[in-house]
């Protein structure tokens, strides 16, 4: 594809302008829980790209990614709360939780390298109950998670010593903790997102389709299937890692509850729906599914009154219900996802074998 | 020693009700290779169902037996209806989509499912009515109810009559040939949709006697009990090798042991540092160790690497 | 369900009494123009959805319930006229939404918050908060962390884990004579947190804990772990956790043949739990903060009135939730203003007959003194033992300051 330079650059200077005055719209607009939406929604965006690149470059089937997120959360918590008296800074957190949930990610890829499909499917899911469980239980006899109590009074994420959960004043523009916090993910969700389209263009990028594609004839054209897939683990986990640091930072309290299976089910959705494979689609899928509930929501209740007269159904199981429905539907419509790469949406345009 | 003896009963009774829901699991596994996700709200529905059944008929004065076999045969109708209706909608228009489709939409079949059994039954816990004699057995020092017993026996016949069914009739015979191939099936006469309907409908009969059998042991059921109960069948009848009836059954009734067991023993053996909290814990652990050094289960035949 | 029949009874009645003889002063400005009424918004947030949302709804019930019987009395603060509104939110009982909000609250610039109802919302819920300078108080987030984190916005109407744990352990080493005594908990922050404090009570009043197992909040098989309790003939099973659970886990104490007494906190002490548990419920212990509705004045009319509006039994915290809105109300009174900078400095000194109790804070912003009910289930109904470290409620120690 041959786009002027100079369109790309005006495409970039686009984005920036709309990205760094999205919150002020939404939260003028909105109210500013709408921004702490965005930053929720940015998050798993994170996890998204993370969970894509084991699922939808590498064909792994990973249900229990959410426990990479605990992990990179808990480290956080752990290092920098009053719980050990522990105040590193985040700088230092931060990459430390990306190298642990890297490791963990090994740690779970190694012995489940010949495991296929469903069969990978249900030890990850294990896997992720098992650090769920871990962190819910020790806290006995040596106390280490804080149990099911969680961790409390978290230092916040502090850039160049100002501390993200205080508001700021800027050239006497007023910006609250939960703007500093968009500036933050945005910046390091782009981050993810260059490595993540350039990882898929390298050659482990084309590796890791191979093996999704035929892990027989990868290993046939001399591709080390063993490392490459770790690779993926690895790098996956450690995307996982980074969001987990940035949400206890940001949430400043953490518990077991926050790593459900549902979280990790949650994740993978928005990488199914949103388009396996490809980044864009990803994202898309993680803004979609982390914002929609919150509109419906809002939406639900009131639409209701109007069209019935009363609330039939509570919003919250109209979502659940709609969602569970849209999965349905968009897998029978739109099986590749709503955004596909070309490639996919080619092969899936043929008709079926 | 009675104590041993009782953690065993608790381990087959909690193991047979894996093993029932585990056959569902398998059966369909068996000929789509789909991981039937929403087969646990099938379990849910059943016994919410029969409670629908049951509650009136038991107020009217009917004995507990009669009531319970209404309840189930009733039960068993809803989730056969339900099944096939799953499968129709949901599964065949993706018999040829990528692996991943299928069970993406089986995570949405089991939340819509899960919502509208809220929306018609409500959040609160249901107590199911004991409807057969709750007085325990003496057994060797160790307390058995007869439902039990039922629950153990019941398990084994279903297992035998699938055994039966896929392996000595036509019907098998060509859920077996489906299973294989459903194109070469379809070449030698065997309408592959209407075998595959049929599994589906046969799997959500079992889901609907498990239902009932759980809710009647426990005394209680509720929107929400399938997700956890399902997970745990599914993770049985991956360990004894999932697609494999015996394998099913005997993955039950280990998981169900080493639950009781592991609840029971774990404590004292490592001196209180892991305890019954770790239960869950042992489970997986036993799935991911079994599974590194057999990986497709214990009774589970090798699949080549191009599965 | 659990404070079904307890009673909300209290208060209602006095703190009309006590509001309206406090109203009149302000109303002494120069008769100029009435200005329009003040419209001071409360936020509250719950679980409305998901499975705790029948607790959830039973908490705006009480609230609801408290802004009608507020706005009833015509209150008047700083010189105008007040009409309080309810911002009621759900928080799914999940951390992150609990955050949001909170979030939303802050935005919506309401100016005090009741909630939430679990401590895992509440938690991180208090920072923001505590940040906006906003007033919370929580009805029933028992969680001691809450007010361990140095919040002054922070406070609580019921008694915390810790209070509530050593009146049980003490409770069932002397008046229910448990020598050996099991634990389980469901391993939730709060079947935890507040077993962990049973058995220190426990322990200090010379009991021996012979098993301490657990389970999880959605389990439904209890049979291992029960087994397991059986074999060290303990007096006594605490059970640390809901209703949902222990309801069953009774009625399998009975099947295994399990003979020792049973023993809950405030998630058992419901009206579901005899439900669910059948005939295994008989002679079983639990308990509640606060006192019973039927000793405080204007409890049983709290409850009637609940029953009346609201076509159903009180869930469990209804009437904390009431005495929540009612405390802050009496704040803004007290300081009369409605501002939270201003009626913040108020709350330390609430001294407030509420329908649960009488209401004071600590330092900390915990109840003083909180009271423990115990009560037995007696053929399906559960009847008030007796109250546990209570102040005097029929005569108050001291009136209610007034400023």
């Amino acid at each position: 594809m041959s786009v002027p330079k100079r369109n790309v650059r005006l495409g970039i200077a686009l984005i920036a302008v709309v990205l760094s005055a999205l919150p002020f719209a939404v939260g003028l607009g909105m109210g500013n829980a709408w921004v702490r939406v965005l930053d929720f929604a940015l998050l798993y965006i994170m996890l998204a790209l993370g969970l894509n690149i084991v699922v939808g470059f590498a064909g792994l089937l990973d249900l229990g990614y959410i426990a990479f997120y605990a992990i990179g959360a808990y480290l956080y918590a752990l290092l920098a709360s009053p719980h050990f008296g522990l105040h590193w800074p985040a700088w230092a957190v931060l990459p430390l939780g990306a190298l642990v949930a890297g490791l963990f990610g090994i740690l779970l890829g190694a012995p489940t390298l010949r495991l296929r499909g469903d069969y990978l499917a249900i030890v990850t899911l294990g896997f992720g109950e098992i650090i769920r469980i871990f962190l819910n239980n020790l806290n006995s006899p040596v106390n280490i998670t804080n149990g099911p109590q969680g961790i409390a009074r978290i230092d916040p994420i502090r850039v160049f010593g100002v501390p993200l959960s205080k508001p700021l004043e800027i050239f006497g523009v007023h910006l609250p903790g939960v703007y500093l916090y968009y500036y933050l993910f945005v910046l390091l969700a782009l981050g993810i997102i260059f490595v993540t389209v350039r990882l898929e263009d390298s050659r482990i990028g084309r590796a890791w389709v191979a093996i999704r594609e035929d892990e027989i004839a990868a290993k046939a054209c001399g591709i080390n299937t063993r490392n490459v897939k770790l690779l993926a683990f690895a790098m996956g986990a450690s995307f996982g890692g980074v969001a987990g640091g940035l949400f206890a930072g940001f949430q400043e309290f953490v518990s077991p509850e926050s790593f459900s299976l549902m979280e990790s089910v949650m994740v993978l959705c928005m990488v199914v729906l949103g388009g396996m494979g490809h980044v864009p689609g990803v994202v898309l899928g993680g803004l979609l599914l982390a914002v929609l509930p919150e509109a419906l929501r809002h939406g639900a209740g009131p639409v209701q009154q109007m069209l019935f007269g009363r609330v039939l159904l509570d919003p919250e199981s109209l979502r659940i219900l709609l969602f569970g429905l849209a999965l349905i539907l968009v897998m029978q419509y739109r099986p590749a996802g709503l955004w596909p790469s070309a490639t996919r949406r080619r092969e899936f345009s043929k008709p079926g074998p | 020693m009675d104590t041993f003896l009782q953690q065993i009963i608790n381990g087959l009774t909690l193991g047979s009700i894996y093993a029932l829901v585990a056959l569902g699991y398998t059966m369909v596994y068996g000929i789509l290779g789909l991981i039937n996700f929403a087969h646990g709200e099938v379990v849910m529905i059943g016994a919410l169902t029969a409670l629908a059944v049951i509650k009136p008929l038991a107020g009217a004065g009917l004995p507990g037996p009669l009531a319970l076999l209404a309840g189930a045969a009733v039960a068993i109708l809803v989730c056969m209806a339900l099944g096939f209706a799953i499968e129709r909608v949901a599964y065949r228009p993706l018999r040829h989509a990528p692996r991943l489709a299928p069970l993406i939409t089986a995570i949405g079949v089991s939340m819509v499912l899960q919502q509208l059994a809220m929306i018609i039954w409500g959040r609160n816990y249901h107590s199911f009515p004991a409807l057969l004699p709750a007085t325990p057995r003496e057994l060797g020092g160790a307390q058995i109810t007869d439902l039990q017993i039922m629950i153990v026996v019941v398990a084994i016949l279903m297992m035998a009559g699938l055994a039966l069914l896929v392996n000595r009739t036509r019907l098998g015979r060509a859920m077996r040939a489906t299973a294989e191939n459903p194109e070469i099936a379809g070449l030698m006469g065997v309408d592959a949709n209407h075998i595959i309907a049929l599994t589906f409908v046969i799997g959500s009969a079992l889901a609907a006697v498990a239902g009932v059998m759980v809710s009647a042991n426990y005394g209680i059921a509720h929107y929400n009990m399938g997700f956890i109960l399902g997970l745990k069948a599914f993770t049985a009848a991956v360990l004894g090798g999932i697609g494999n009836l015996a394998g099913a059954m005997f993955g039950g009734i280990l998981l169900g042991l080493i639950e009781a067991l592991g609840a029971g023993y774990i404590g004292d053996l490592t001196g209180g540092f892991l305890g019954s909290d770790y239960q869950d814990v042992f489970a997986f652990f036993v799935l991911i160790v079994v599974l590194i050094f057999r990986p497709s289960g214990l009774m589970g035949e090798k699949v080549s690497e191009r599965a | 369900m659990k404070l079904t029949s307890l009673a909300l009874s209290v208060s209602s009645a006095l703190v009309l009494i006590a509001c309206s003889k406090e109203a009149p002063p302000p109303a002494s400005p120069p008769v100029t123009a009435a200005p329009p009424p003040l419209v001071v918004k409360l936020g509250h947030a719950a679980p409305l959805t998901g499975p705790q949302a029948h607790l959830g709804k039973d908490n705006e019930n009480g609230a609801w319930l408290a802004i009608a019987d507020a706005n009833a009395r015509k209150p008047r603060i700083g010189g105008r006229d007040v009409i309080f509104e309810l911002l009621s939110e759900d928080d799914q009982a999940d951390p992150k939404q609990g955050t949001l909000v909170a979030q939303k609250f802050v935005d919506a610039k309401v100016n005090g918050v009741i909630g939430h109802l679990n401590s895992g919302t509440t938690i991180p819920a208090s920072k923001i908060y505590a940040d906006a300078g906003l007033p919370q108080v929580s009805p029933s987030a028992t969680n001691p962390q809450y007010t361990l984190q140095g919040f002054k916005t922070a406070f609580r109407v019921m008694a915390n884990d810790v209070q509530q744990g050593k009146v049980l352990g003490e409770y069932a080493a002397k008046q229910l004579g448990a020598k050996t005594i099991a634990i389980i908990d469901d391993k939730s922050a709060y079947g935890e947190g507040l077993a962990k404090e049973f058995k220190k009570a426990a322990e200090a009043a010379g009991v021996k804990i012979v098993a301490e197992e657990h389970t999880d909040d959605k389990a439904v098989d209890f049979a291992a772990i029960l087994t397991k309790v059986k074999s060290k003939k303990p007096d006594l099973l605490f059970y640390g956790g809901m209703d949902a659970q222990g309801g069953p886990m009774a009625a399998q104490m009975k099947k295994l043949g399990v003979k020792a007494k049973f023993l809950m906190g405030d998630g058992g002490c419901t009206a579901e739990f005899p439900k669910l548990a059948g005939d295994a419920a008989e002679g079983h212990y639990c308990s509640l903060p606060g006192v019973p509705l039927d000793k405080m004045p204007g409890g049983t009319a709290f409850r009637d009135r609940y029953k009346a509006k609201y076509n159903a039994d009180i869930q469990l915290y209804a009437p904390y939730v009431y005495d929540a809105v009612m405390v802050i109300v009496d704040a803004m009174k007290r300081a009369d203003s409605v501002e939270p900078a201003r009626y913040l400095a108020e709350l330390p000194k609430t001294a407030y007959d509420g329908v649960t109790s009488k209401i004071s804070f600590d330092d900390k912003g915990d109840i003083k003194d909180g009271a423990v009910t115990l009560y037995q289930f007696r053929s399906g109904n559960k009847e008030p033992l007796e109250t546990i470290g209570a102040a005097p409620v029929a005569a108050p120690a001291k009136p209610a300051e007034k400023k």
